[in-house]
């Protein structure tokens, strides 16, 4: 696999995730105000493409991965509307959202369609970069779960999406499962794929405590275009901070265009302030690393795990076992009640059924 | 009408077509005479021929030139294809039943609403989720009132055909519509997820319903349980994975408490894998509709 020479400096997009991945993180009950805020500060600070939506995406607001506090459209307006420089991503997965949430997000004021399917799926989305391209978008696909499948398998789903519209196809670490050079790898195996036809890019996550590594090795493959969230504010143990990024990209003297002492602000004093956790890498989020489990069952598996009273570490590391992919949530729940039900029959006492009163 | 039978016909002769014609050459009300498609190596045509049916790759035409029309058609092809042949059945006086997501006759989940639509020249099967999950929203409905309706279904990549994959919209958005219209929630919501796991997963559906605090869970659950049984007769590898679960009104859940119900769909591997449960329960549910048909045509002649 060829390895291109890219240390020569390319500037690099970095597109910050703090109001679509750290919804997660937030349980997607972001404010108007705090949307309001966080756009206004990233955009002084020069960060390119700021992603609003809820944390699965248009039409995510659910039972089963958790209801938006604020309508996702009035976010995405407000944040249009606030920005001066920057643009606003939102984020589709096909089978949770719809052409229909796309065509709405664009009257909103979203420029950029970022698509995401599991990394064997990209069929599953041609419709929607069609759809995407006619009215004006740019587009991302996001290839999810990207440690599930080998280089060369992820290289060619990354070309059913830009033969469907894609401009640029992402290598979504949404594990925080892979490892230095498996990205190096992957993002090889796109860039080698795709030629001049599109960018590729790198979403991290920290579960292994490797997002910003990562994401300067997926650089130097050749990727031009990297997530990063404020804070790392994300889900599981959080994404590569923007802030982060900011300042070991310019160290490397790769062009941004982000402000670091403002960046830096916007992390300490705007984001940080309103956080109600700080992504860490504790047992339950480098269970997920190490086990490759999508990082937003995190929470689910909290609340699954208190309300069945079985232990959210052995959740997840079922979920992995299982192989459950982005989506699942449900079976958080159906895992918890089976775990609880085994518990109960050994320890032959009362078996907890319906009602939790 | 020969044997006390009624006379169909299949057309399409893909996996859902091939694994209807097992069914229904089982049926004790239904003559399955004629099995067409368009692709003369289809496997599906050449099982057809072994079970000593009259089959062929001429399509619709073919099918209408025959000297006995059938009095029922199950169309298994696409929506494109229902489309086009849906208005020529309809003059000859053939009812349809129909598998794709054309979606041009009434919603019809056959544990719930058929006898309304016994006389309808179309009759529509929704999708593989909707038949699932609609019988259960309306069992919670039939004792009280589920001011929304979401479902989750998971399903095998490899039991995601083409259609599926070129058109998931149409999944999302036609289920969501039954659950509406057949299951009877103020608001639907339908979410589908491919899972590409070896050995391939066995189709899942959860069902979650908003309902009001006073909502009385024991009646609930029984009107859950009586339907589960009443779809298992004509879908046995259908069950609860667990009693139905309710929790607690939150805030964010305007005051409601939840009903979750965690179903399995395993098929009957007629003709498709077991784990395919989306697309045995299609086929099921298209063969429960033929007999109820034929049982009110043989009626009505009596």
């Amino acid at each position: 696999m060829t390895t291109l020479d890219t240390t020569d400096g390319a500037p690099v997009r970095i597109t910050d995730s703090t109001l679509r991945d750290g919804s997660h993180a937030m349980a997607h009950r972001f404010s108007v105000d705090q949307v309001r805020a966080t756009v206004a500060a990233l955009d002084a600070a020069g960060v390119p493409v700021l992603e609003v939506t809820h944390g699965d995406g248009l039409g995510g607001s659910s039972f089963n991965y958790g209801f938006s506090a604020v309508e996702e459209l009035d976010l995405v307006a407000a944040a249009a509307e606030t920005a001066e420089h920057a643009r606003i991503a939102v984020l589709m997965l096909p089978g949770v959202g719809t052409v229909d949430d796309l065509q709405r997000a664009a009257s909103a004021g979203a420029s950029i369609a970022r698509i995401a399917t599991h990394c064997t799926e990209a069929d599953i989305a041609i419709q929607h970069f069609g759809l995407a391209r006619s009215i004006g978008l740019e587009t991302v696909g996001f290839l999810m779960l990207s440690h599930m499948l080998d280089p060369d398998g992820l290289a060619k789903q990354a070309r059913i999406m830009v033969d469907a519209g894609a401009q640029c196809v992402y290598v979504v670490d949404s594990a925080g499962a892979l490892v230095l050079e498996d990205v190096t790898d992957r993002v090889s195996a796109l860039v080698a794929e795709l030629g001049s036809e599109a960018e590729v890019g790198f979403h991290g996550h920290n579960n292994l405590g490797l997002g910003v590594a990562n994401s300067v090795l997926a650089y130097r493959a050749g990727a031009r275009q990297i997530d990063g969230a404020t804070c790392s504010l994300g889900a599981g143990s959080g994404n590569s901070a923007t802030e982060l990024l900011a300042a070991v990209f310019d160290r490397l003297g790769v062009p941004t265009g982000i402000d670091l002492e403002k960046v830096l602000a916007a992390a300490d004093e705007v984001v940080r302030p309103y956080m109600e956790r700080e992504p860490v890498a504790d047992r339950n989020a480098i269970i997920m690393g190490h086990t490759g489990v999508y990082s937003s069952f995190l929470l689910h598996a909290e609340r699954a795990g208190r309300r069945y009273d079985v232990p959210t570490h052995e959740l997840l590391a079922e979920a992995g076992r299982r192989r459950y992919v982005g989506g699942q949530e449900d079976m958080l729940i159906d895992i918890a009640i089976e775990l609880s039900t085994r518990r109960s029959s050994t320890e032959a006492g009362s078996v907890p059924t319906g009602g939790d009163r | 009408m020969r044997n006390g039978k009624v006379v169909a016909a299949i057309v399409g002769t893909g996996n859902i077509g091939t694994d209807l014609m097992a069914k229904l050459l089982r049926s004790d009300h239904i003559d399955l005479r004629y099995v067409v498609g368009i692709d003369p190596s289809s496997d599906g045509l050449a099982r057809a021929r072994r079970a000593g049916l009259d089959a062929s790759a001429g399509g619709v035409a073919w099918l209408l030139e025959r000297e006995e029309l059938p009095e029922i058609v199950f169309e298994a092809t696409s929506a494109q294809a229902h489309l086009a042949n849906a208005p020529y059945y309809k003059d000859a006086g053939i009812q349809a039943i129909d598998l794709t997501p054309a979606a041009i006759g009434p919603y019809v989940v056959p544990a719930v609403n058929l006898p309304d639509e016994l006389d309808a020249p179309n009759l529509n099967l929704i999708t593989c989720g909707g038949q699932a999950t609609i019988p259960i929203v309306a069992a919670i409905s039939a004792v009280a009132a589920v001011s929304y309706a979401e479902i989750v279904a998971s399903i095998a990549s490899r039991s995601a055909g083409p259609g599926t994959r070129a058109n998931i919209d149409e999944f999302t958005k036609t289920t969501a519509h039954g659950l509406e219209r057949v299951g009877r929630a103020a608001r639907g919501k339908a979410i589908i997820i491919l899972n590409p796991a070896e050995p391939p997963l066995v189709m899942r559906d959860t069902v979650f319903c908003a309902v009001a605090e006073s909502a009385d869970r024991d009646a609930v659950a029984q009107s859950i349980v009586e339907m589960v049984e009443k779809v298992q007769r004509f879908v046995p590898g259908y069950r609860l994975k667990a009693d139905p679960q309710f929790d607690d009104p939150r805030p964010e859940w305007d005051g409601h408490q939840r009903v979750g119900v965690f179903l399995e769909v395993e098929g009957r591997a007629d003709y498709l894998p077991a784990y395919a449960g989306n697309l045995d329960i299609m086929t099921a549910a298209a063969a429960w509709v033929g007999e109820e048909l034929a049982l009110a045509r043989l009626g009505a002649m009596r």
